[in-house]
């Protein structure tokens, strides 16, 4: 890790992140509807990549449980507005609140493993929540899940209700949330409390001789990047109106890891670039094959191999040494 | 039936799935406790040996004990063969670093799963058991080929924990896991030794799979259960401790089998997950493991 003494981001790397947020505005103009929808859906998720970059790629812990944390999300918003009623503020609410307070009791128990044990525990963990919403499944529906209808998926605002299923609403409210978080992100790398994280993922030892309440700052980090995971999954159950089991599964713990992966770990833009990716590759194997499992493993393991630090931190590494 | 009876039924079913899960659970402790690789496709080897076994037992007409006995030497050979392989081409270019070998057998996990699919189909098939000898006892009858898949499992734990503490082969294997750069300071081919327990592991889940697979169907789903019962066994055991892994496995399978005839089987699963999960952030070594991380 290159020392970088300047903490505040500096105004190169603010125009680029600037850029790509007016660039992604203007593509939902551009766009063509099918390719507008799949963007809707990755800016998204990769607000759970971005969430599941803070605790892997700049803390170092490697979690095969944050499913979990993106399925309280979906489940804290969508339940209530299913079976309650709630609107959308509120329901949106309690899903960033259930997500960072599940992030919390996992994060205080976990965080007494390191490496492998962490691994094992939080997939866990998360396979336990997941065995939970199909054990309750007369509230949830197990796998087949509740669809939220159109009625409901109204975000209340002073000039009037916006309708989230309308696919332009849909995406600029979904780029909002994107850019939020992005923003926090960025700050938040640049702060001393990322570079302490980043100093923890290279030496905890040296870290804690310094006097650095090593578990509290790694704590604070899955906190954060539960409650960024949890936000994801909020928005995911609103603005695409459906909640179900499947989230919860396995399957969406390794996908972040994969997404963050491809992208590049510890880099503010991987995250995006890496699902924006992935969903594409996916999206033009499955034109030709239905085996698109056979792809994310192919890419996993060429990506481990070949390219360790991903898209955007090779291109950190070769050519653009200030890309936060 | 009154208690006691269906008590022993509960009990001789998960003596069968203890049987069963503590040589998968060996693979995966063996390939752990020497390489320090967490093989999160070991499931996937299980499955495999199932898919072999029916592939094999489908060629054969006859009568259904030649297909099985073909099965259970055959299976394991050929799961074996793709774990080298896999070893050889993945893991040892990737320095067992410990992070990226689990994303490597995550991808590996993934391509041979959605080859199974492509090439076996959805399908659930079964194989013939090699007899259809039921045991009377005095209050139900009891399958014998299940009586003799808890025997078979005894005789192949004894038969690795000989390898490993009686012969030159277990000697090295042992050799490497204690320190690794010293052996090959004494002329161990540390490269080699990783690939054989890589591929000896994922025999251990194929013969694992073979004896499953006349009681339970091949699917191409059917890892990913007994996988994480296996990080259960061998965490609840110690990693790296042969004792502690048949220990938990008798264990885990015992109440497995007791638990989900008297409970429904999801909130067992739930309970039992948890409850290991807080064993491990509580005791990270184990049960009866001794040595701290």
């Amino acid at each position: 890790m290159k020392i970088q003494t300047n903490l505040a981001p500096s105004a190169k790397s603010l125009a680029l992140h600037a850029g790509v947020v007016l660039l992604l505005l203007a593509l939902n103009f551009l766009l063509p509807e099918y390719h507008r929808g799949i963007f809707a859906r990755v800016l998204v998720l990769s607000v759970f990549a971005m969430g599941y970059n803070l605790a892997f790629g700049y803390t170092g812990l490697l979690s095969l449980g944050h499913a979990m944390f993106f399925a309280a999300g979906l489940y804290g918003a969508g339940l209530p507005i299913y079976h309650l009623g709630w609107n959308v503020w509120p329901a949106f609410g309690a899903g960033i609140l259930a997500g960072g307070a599940l992030a919390l009791v996992v994060g205080f128990l976990a965080l007494r493993t390191t490496g492998v044990a962490f691994m094992i525990v939080t997939l866990m963990f998360a396979q336990v929540f997941y065995l939970t919403t199909l054990y309750f499944t007369t509230y949830t529906r197990g796998e087949e899940g509740l669809v939220l209808p159109q009625a409901v998926r109204r975000l209340s605002l002073p000039d009037g209700p916006l309708d989230l299923s309308d696919p332009s609403t849909r995406y600029l409210v979904a780029l909002s949330l994107f850019t939020v978080v992005l923003a926090a992100i960025l700050f938040l790398v640049r702060a001393p409390y990322g570079r302490s994280l980043v100093a923890i993922r290279e030496n905890e030892e040296r870290m804690r001789m310094l006097g650095y309440d090593v578990f509290a700052n790694k704590l604070a980090a899955v906190v954060l990047s539960g409650t960024f995971c949890a936000a994801a999954g909020a928005a995911y159950g609103v603005l695409f109106g459906y909640v179900g089991s499947g989230f919860a599964s396995i399957q969406y713990s390794i996908l972040p890891l994969l997404w963050v992966l491809v992208g590049g770990a510890a880099t503010t833009l991987g995250p995006l670039i890496g699902t924006l990716f992935m969903f594409y590759v996916i999206d033009t194997a499955s034109s030709y094959t239905t085996a698109h499992l056979l792809v994310v493993g192919l890419v996993l393991i060429g990506v481990i191999l070949f390219f360790p630090k991903g898209i955007a931190g090779t291109v950190r590494e070769r050519w653009l040494r200030w890309l936060p | 039936m009154a208690f006691g009876p269906y008590f022993l039924l509960a009990s001789l079913e998960g003596l069968v799935t203890a049987a069963v899960l503590s040589l998968m659970a060996l693979g995966l402790s063996l390939v752990f406790g020497v390489m320090r690789v967490v093989n999160v496709a070991h499931g996937e080897f299980y499955m495999l040996g199932a898919v072999v076994a029916w592939w094999v037992a489908s060629l054969l007409g006859g009568h259904p004990a030649i297909g099985f006995l073909l099965a259970l030497v055959i299976s394991p050979l050929v799961v074996a063969a793709i774990a080298f392989v896999a070893e050889r081409l993945v893991l040892s270019r990737l320095h067992y670093e410990p992070e990226a070998t689990i994303v490597a057998t995550i991808g590996l996990l993934y391509i041979i799963q959605q080859l199974a699919l492509t090439f076996y189909g959805p399908e659930a098939r079964p194989v013939q058991a090699p007899f259809n000898y039921r045991i009377s006892l005095p209050w139900f009858g009891y399958s014998a080929y299940k009586l003799s898949v808890i025997g078979f499992s005894v005789l192949m734990m004894l038969a690795t924990w000989l390898l490993l503490t009686r012969t030159k082969i277990g000697l090295i294997m042992r050799a490497t896991q204690f320190d690794r750069e010293t052996a090959q300071a004494f002329g161990i081919p540390v490269g080699r030794v990783y690939a054989g327990v890589f591929a000896l592991g994922a025999a251990l889940a194929a013969v694992a799979a073979v004896l499953i697979v006349p009681i339970q169907q091949a699917h191409y789903l059917m890892g990913l259960d007994p996988l994480l019962l296996s990080f259960i066994v061998v965490i609840i055991g110690g990693l790296g401790s042969l004792r502690g892994t048949v220990v938990a496995a008798v264990l885990i399978g015992l109440s497995d089998g007791i638990i989900s005839m008297f409970f429904s089987p999801t909130l067992a699963k739930m309970l039992a997950t948890l409850l290991v999960a807080l064993v491990l952030v509580f005791r990270p070594q184990g049960l009866f493991g001794t040595a701290a991380r």
